[in-house]
């Protein structure tokens, strides 16, 4: 049945044709909203020493905005490429749950899938996952993926060449704004008790190491007490529910403080709120 | 090796890893991802690389912890993400910070 079926002929029923022009429209604003911060990652890229070819390389290969900072970061505070590369593959590792999300919903073989792949990111799942008829959830990821590819691209070698020209990165505060950067990523991922607990202890753990190990490593190190809390922790989900976010905004018990309710759980932008990328503001994580 | 040259492969490299990453995912039977513990271990990796990486930004210097504008300019940056500011702004806030009070100090 998979394999008789057009590309582009609807299962059974012809979904409504303003879903699909939702979907498109959604898809287009999360493309520009977060494309635009590939100037953000194009001038840090430029201030961790890279050149502009190495940058925009990475946005076009790479292609999954914390696994870039990551790396970039690691890069900048003088840690090893081995460090940077294992920071980078371990902050993609989410991106294989959503592809395995994503999977039955496209039906993509061969090069097709392999670009689906490519494409597979938190705001190309998000809107993807969003809706609810399965032919108008894969013109939702092929317009996010897509959009978001294009534009992040272009915004990164914007980035670059303007950071380029600003010479000294730390003159400009562009060292803060690298944390900043992180910070930002972080923030809609710690509506959770439990989330704000490991950011709190990796934290912790992370400068504690610093003076101790190479740079690079108390980073790793720190994702160890993610493993430890996330394979013994039988608690409530993560990714909570709505009532878990309003508990949660009230007392943020120490380490980070409390986030603003989950950007996504009330302005439904994204999908549902028990998806692990609904929680991800779209232009927030690439 | 040059570092030049090392850091091109470490771009190849971790490009690899980060493609292949998304391909498995496309690849196994969705129900052997799809265990709560697995999600759980993948969520929390993600916000501990996060948060170990904006501490190691914002206080370390070389191999020693070093309080500085960096400090002040993430504290300005959390508080314009509670207020919902949109992840550009807060990026060039926090440059915006560090950058004015290097230039008074």
């Amino acid at each position: 049945m998979r394999s008789a079926r057009h590309p582009h002929a609807s299962p059974s029923s012809q979904p409504p044709p303003d879903a699909r022009a939702a979907a498109i429209r959604q898809a287009l604003s999360v493309s520009a909203a977060t494309g635009v911060y590939g100037i953000s990652f194009g001038a840090l890229a430029v201030a961790a020493g890279l050149d502009l070819w190495q940058t925009t390389a990475l946005s076009l290969l790479m292609f999954t905005g914390g696994s870039q900072f990551a790396f970039i970061g690691v890069l900048g505070g003088g840690g090893a490429a081995g460090a940077a590369v294992a920071t980078a593959g371990l902050l993609g590792a989410r991106n294989a749950l959503y592809g395995a999300a994503l999977a039955p919903l496209l039906h993509a073989r061969g090069a097709r899938r392999a670009l689906a792949a490519h494409l597979t990111i938190d705001e190309s799942t998000a809107v993807a996952t969003a809706q609810r008829d399965p032919d108008v959830a894969r013109t939702g990821f092929w317009w996010t993926g897509l959009g978001v590819f294009v534009l992040w691209n272009v915004f990164t070698a914007v980035g670059a060449l303007v950071g380029d020209a600003l010479g000294d990165p730390t003159r400009w505060g562009l060292d803060a704004a690298a944390a900043a950067a992180f910070l930002g990523l972080l923030w809609p991922r710690l509506a959770s008790r439990t989330a704000q607990g490991v950011a709190a202890g990796a934290v912790v753990v992370a400068l504690a190491l610093t003076p101790l190990a190479p740079a690079g490593v108390p980073i790793l190190a720190a994702a160890a007490v993610a493993v430890v809390v996330g394979w013994r922790d039988p608690g409530p989900r993560l990714h909570g529910h709505d009532h878990d976010d309003r508990h949660d905004d009230d007392d943020g018990p120490g380490g980070p403080p409390a986030p603003g309710p989950a950007p996504t759980s009330r302005g439904a932008r994204t999908g549902p709120a028990a998806r692990p990328w609904s929680r991800v503001r779209p232009g927030a994580g690439a | 090796m040059s570092a030049y040259a090392a850091t091109w492969v470490a771009i190849l490299a971790a490009s690899a890893v980060c493609f292949l990453t998304k391909l498995v995912g496309h690849r196994v039977p969705e129900h052997w991802l799809a265990q709560p513990r697995v999600a759980r271990v993948a969520a929390l990796v993600t916000v501990a690389l996060l948060a170990a990486l904006v501490g190691v930004t914002t206080v370390v210097t070389g191999a020693s912890l070093a309080v500085d504008a960096r400090l002040v300019a993430v504290a300005v940056a959390a508080v314009a993400l509670a207020l919902r500011a949109p992840f550009v702004v807060v990026v060039v806030l926090a440059a915006v910070v560090a950058a004015v009070l290097r230039a008074l100090t």
